[in-house]
């Protein structure tokens, strides 16, 4: 494993300060829970998000795991599409903005 | 039934007529209790004149209803900040009716694939997609009847009332599963 340069975080910074709330980035989460299947879970990641296989794997062993992963972001419209098409999909998904 | 197979273009299997009956009997159910939900939804003159739709803002009482439509938020159980619920409140009433719809419009595809007195079932990959979904929803649904805990075991106890159920729910996760395999494999 490694760290991000620091240089990089440097130059990153000075946008991210200028974000207001609205238009800080918001997250899909996916929750951990006992019915739907990890072969499921991995097809709707892949075909919802064009995924990879081994990434939507990934994503899926988290979710099952750690009880939740990290599915998707971007704007507030983008994230209620994602948590949308996966309530469809009869995924326990939700969305949050970290402050 | 045996496996799903690709031919073709196609994803096939053969229905018995039990095995038909007991899906699409629950199919049903599942589609007549979203309509009863969609048909909760206030009546609103604005919303008849725009062509856009609210939903309901709460979560619903039923409990496989609720799972079927989650909140938008993780809300605290017990003690969730208003701004979370109000946030919640209306991304529901925004989105339920769409998802709603979706849900009724997979369960339709069930329905009108899948034979009355069993047989075989053609799917091109768009309807194999539905009845993914479709299953998933009646699973989500049974589950939450039957208080399925990750570790559920393939037997309970011949007194457990939910005994006969839990036979029907691994059958559906079978043949979920195997419509996965034939999808992806």
């Amino acid at each position: 494993m490694t760290t991000p340069v620091e240089a990089e975080q440097t130059q990153v910074e000075p946008a991210g300060a200028d974000l207001g709330a609205e238009d800080r980035p918001w997250q899909t989460v996916v929750w951990n829970d006992p019915v739907n299947l990890m072969s499921y879970v991995t097809y709707v990641f892949q075909k919802l998000f064009g995924y990879s296989r081994d990434h939507a794997t990934k994503l899926m062993l988290d979710v099952h795991h750690k009880g939740r992963a990290i599915v998707s972001s971007g704007s507030k419209e983008k994230v209620e599409a994602d948590v949308t098409r996966l309530h469809a999909a009869g995924l326990w998904a939700t969305m949050e903005q970290p402050s | 039934m045996k496996s799903w197979r690709r031919r073709g273009g196609r994803v096939t299997a053969g229905f018995e007529q039990q095995e038909a009956a007991v899906l699409r009997g629950l199919v049903s159910q599942l589609e007549d209790m979203l309509t009863a939900r969609a048909e909760e939804a206030p009546q609103d003159p604005l919303a008849e004149l725009t062509g856009i739709r609210t939903g309901p803002s709460e979560s619903p009482n039923d409990p496989v209803l609720s799972r079927l439509l989650p909140d938008y938020h993780k809300l605290d159980p017990d003690n969730p900040t208003q701004e979370d619920l109000e946030s919640a409140g209306a991304l529901r009433s925004l989105h339920e009716p769409e998802l709603v719809d979706a849900k009724i419009g997979v369960a339709r595809v069930v329905m009108d694939t899948l034979p009355k007195d069993g047989g075989d079932v053609r799917l091109t990959f768009e309807q194999a997609d539905a009845w993914l979904s479709a299953i998933n929803d009646v699973r989500l649904a049974l589950g939450t009847a039957l208080d399925v805990t990750e570790d559920m075991p393939d037997e309970l106890p011949d007194d457990d009332p939910r005994a006969p159920h839990l036979g029907v729910y691994h059958w559906l996760t079978w043949v979920q599963e195997s419509l996965v395999e034939a999808m992806t494999g």
